[in-house]
């Protein structure tokens, strides 16, 4: 569950053509206050790079997330709240640049949907543990019953089933 | 030429595979032994010509023989020549080679390990393979074949991605399909004993160990990929929700569900439906997984619309195995069930609970990966779904897992008593809870942490004592150490598999816990000289150089790490650009400890005097993730070892009918 962020889905698919990959570095955006920075830091891996492949603003180096990185850091330096920049950048971009997925009417299947499948699991699980104790238990065919007769026979010693006891029951 | 060897020996593959579908599966309905005598035979065949396929694609590297499209995408004259076999694998249609290589070599060990088994069996078992592996032959024969040509002959190839040009990422997809293909034999079987009505404890037995390998190959084989996304994407990040990464977990999850329902239909003759069910379901995650990543619909869903035939038949493939499977599941299930009563305090309940809460993850997972799609499909709007949507899903749900798989190894099979389990536990619950306190008193935590370190480090420490608990009341009855030894060369391996793997589990919490919200990360830039200091570790820059490799030029930093006074590491951290693709890789460089790693990546040469940006990793405990998964898989080889696979042929013997009536 690591908060960082990688791009092999275009690797493996064959389907990175040139572009570069790995590192860069975020050195040249400074800020006086740490808590600017960790926000900084927070939002630009929590945002989408449009153009990639499910990279992160943090981690894309291409030149769309690079200028996405200044506007967030632009908009931070001025003073705007999380909230803010991200309600922007949404307006924008649609909820297609967050990772994660705004709660509203057209998510609620994404978010409670969990929910719902883990309810249907505990009432499955709840009738199998809280059943009644009707017995069903050994319930072998005619045929088995006569083999299994025929086996504990044969371990007794009398090598002579030929008369399986369930006919008496029956 | 040699690839037209290559090219028909696939064909005649498809038609061995066709037989082999066809005839062993209609005599075991009509009691025809020659019919079903022909599985074998027909099994060995297919891998001989998918092997001489596959040695012709691997000559055709070697050869640089650029006239092959596949070649000439994927290679070079100056790739290295270990790259050469690996990059065999390294796009669509050889992966899909390889993957037809794979199930037709567990076809054979099948044939080869199955001289007590029923021939009924042998012959389904076998044909319901040989139907998977029509749809594979003929996928790469339509759509994707590695054998095409190319006109004009390219001079040169355009070489292996550099990515892939690794030894992690060498080994990783061969893993990971011997994980995916493995699972296609609990499927057969599963098939095989829904249309022959016959589910007993003997099949559970005999498809155990098959699964376990395969669980065992694709845990290392997830293992490697996260490992090589940590190394060599030079992030640090081991894991993104991707979904290529998520399309290996879900059968991951899946088949660690199965090995434990089957291990209850082994012992107790219980969940055999539900142990059915879960072997359909996880070798249909290992399709849908394999197609994910390999056919392009995980960019967009406009790349299905691009090469409408591959997509088109994957999804016509994916409907007739999970389609059909489920239909035959609905038809005949039925006539299998039934099985081990127990009581709500039974192991078996503590087994159920944890099968259905990794399969609620599964669903999980499956819907996070594929909500995107849908939503696009559908018109809703473009949506992201990654890390903090998974995030939030995985830590609502694991920590139940982890609590009851602590409960349930102590509990007895079918019933026990809620006292007993409370003398038994009560100490390793204290142990665990004074470790978490202790870890939200002690520890540096922060308001968003404050909650999730003491629950992942008290969790782990649960697993951990109560794990350590099972085996003090196993060795109460057994006299000491001595007594283990013996246990581990006779029927107790799989009791030892069972509790490596588990401690692996504890260990893979601690290292999740510890590296997501302990790890440092500094984006610096420095001078030829300059100094950094990070989390106690001193980082001296020395300069960057110029290096040749084979296929790329190379920038080669130099650094020297310090703690206090004493020398500790030199880095070398590399940025490489490859000559075919002018592709720019960067090397991270790091000092690898068992609590904690080191980890400097070069990013880019700032003005004209030598000063370098690049970032400097603090990373506590993330080995700790790949050792446990490495436990996890060597409990799982243990496992297998146990004395009662090997003498499993006489239990099958017994006629069915008495298996059943004992167990």
């Amino acid at each position: 569950m690591s908060k960082k962020r990688w791009l092999p889905a275009a690797v493996l698919a064959g389907l990175v053509a040139a572009s570069p990959v790995g590192a860069f570095t975020l050195e040249e955006y400074t800020f006086d206050d740490p808590a600017r920075a960790a926000d900084f830091r927070k939002l630009i891996e929590e945002l989408r790079c449009l153009v990639c492949q499910n990279e992160s603003l943090a981690a894309s180096q291409a030149g769309l997330a690079k200028d996405l990185r200044d506007e967030v850091y632009r908009m931070l330096q001025e003073g705007k709240s999380r909230e803010e920049i991200v309600t922007f950048l949404v307006a924008r971009y649609g909820d297609f640049v967050l990772f994660a997925p705004p709660v509203k009417p057209s998510t609620y299947p994404l978010w409670f949907g969990p929910l719902l499948i883990g309810g249907v699991g505990a009432f499955f699980l709840a009738r199998v543990l809280l059943r009644k104790k009707e017995s069903t238990e050994a319930e072998l065919s005619a045929e088995e019953r006569e083999r299994l007769q025929a086996l504990l026979a044969a371990e007794s010693g009398d090598g002579k089933p030929t008369q399986p006891r369930h006919k008496e029951r029956a | 030429m040699i690839p037209e060897i290559g090219h028909f020996a696939l064909i005649l593959a498809l038609g061995i595979a066709v037989i082999q579908a066809a005839f062993p599966l209609a005599g075991s309905f009509t009691r025809n032994q020659a019919w079903m005598g022909m599985a074998r035979p027909l099994a060995w065949g297919q891998l001989l010509f998918i092997a001489i396929a596959f040695a012709a694609l691997l000559q055709a590297f070697q050869a640089d023989d650029f006239s092959v499209a596949y070649v000439a995408h994927n290679s070079n004259t100056l790739t290295p020549q270990v790259y050469k076999i690996s990059a065999i694998w390294g796009a669509h249609e050889g992966s899909l080679l390889l993957w037809a290589l794979f199930l037709a070599a567990w076809g054979a060990a099948v044939a080869g390990f199955s001289r007590n088994l029923p021939l009924d069996m042998v012959a389904r078992v076998l044909a319901v393979m040989g139907m998977v592996s029509i749809g594979f032959l003929l996928f790469m024969l339509l759509t994707s074949n590695p054998f095409d040509r190319l006109f004009p002959i390219p001079p040169e190839g355009r070489d292996l991605n550099p990515l892939l040009q690794d030894p992690g990422l060498a080994i990783h997809p061969p893993m990971l399909y011997m994980g995916y293909v493995g699972f296609s034999v609990a499927f057969a079987f599963a098939i095989a004993a829904l249309l022959g009505g016959r589910l007993d404890a003997a099949w559970a037995r005999w498809s155990r160990p098959w699964t376990t390998v395969a669980w065992v190959s694709l845990t290392l084989g997830i293992a490697l990929g996260s490992w090589w996304a940590y190394y060599e994407l030079g992030w640090g990040g081991w894991w993104f929700w991707d979904p290529v990464e998520n399309a290996s977990l879900m059968p991951w999850l899946a088949g660690t569900a199965l090995i434990h329902s089957l291990a209850v239909t082994e012992k107790r003759g219980a969940f055999k439906t539900w142990t059915v069910l879960l072997a359909l379901f996880t070798f249909s995650l290992s399709l849908l997984g394999t197609f994910l990543v390999r056919s392009g619909v995980l960019t967009s869903v406009h790349a299905f619309a691009t090469d409408p035939t591959r997509g088109t038949f994957i999804l016509i493939f994916l409907c007739i195995v999970i389609g059909g499977s489920l239909a035959l599941y609905a038809w005949r299930a039925p006539a299998v069930s039934g099985g081990g009563r127990f009581d709500l305090f039974s192991r078996e309940s503590f087994l159920l609970t944890n099968n259905l809460l990794l399969t609620l993850i599964t669903l999980l997972v499956l819907l996070g990966t594929l909500a995107p799609l849908i939503y696009e499909a559908m018109n809703w709007g473009k949506i992201s779904v990654g890390f903090p949507w998974f995030n939030t899903m995985f830590v609502a749900v694991t920590p139940f897992l982890a609590l009851f798989m602590g409960v349930g190894q102590m509990t007895r099979w079918k019933h026990d008593e809620p006292e007993r389990l409370a003398r038994e536990l009560w100490l390793a619950l204290v142990i665990a809870a004074v470790a978490a306190i202790a870890t939200a008193v002690f520890m540096p935590l922060g308001s968003d942490t404050l909650l999730l370190v003491p629950l992942g480090i008290g969790l782990a420490v649960w697993v951990l004592t109560s794990h350590l608990a099972g085996l003090r009341e196993r060795l109460r009855h057994k006299r000491g150490f001595g007594a283990m030894l013996s246990d581990m060369t006779g029927n107790g391996r799989s009791y030892y598999g069972m509790l490596i793997a588990h401690l692996g589990v504890a260990m893979f919490i601690v290292g999740i816990t510890m590296v997501s919200n302990f790890d440092l990360e500094k984006d610096v830039r420095m001078a030829p000289g300059d100094t950094q200091e990070a989390a106690g570790y001193r980082f001296e820059f020395l300069g960057v150089r110029d290096k040749q490799g084979p296929n790329f030029q190379s920038q080669k930093g130099h650094f020297r790490v310090y703690q206090g006074d004493r020398q500790i590491a030199e880095l070398w951290p590399e940025k490489r650009t490859y000559v075919a693709s002018r592709q720019t890789m960067t090397e991270a460089s790091i000092n690898a400890g068992f609590l904690r790693d080191l980890y400097v990546s070069l990013g880019e040469p700032v003005g004209t005097s030598g000063d370098w940006a690049l970032r400097i990793y603090y990373k506590p405990y993330v080995r700790w993730i790949w050792l446990g998964a490495i436990l996890m898989g060597l409990g799982g080889l243990l496992a297998i070892t146990d004395r009662r696979y090997r003498t499993a042929t006489k239990a099958i013997r017994v006629p069915a009918g008495a298996a059943a009536a004992r167990g």
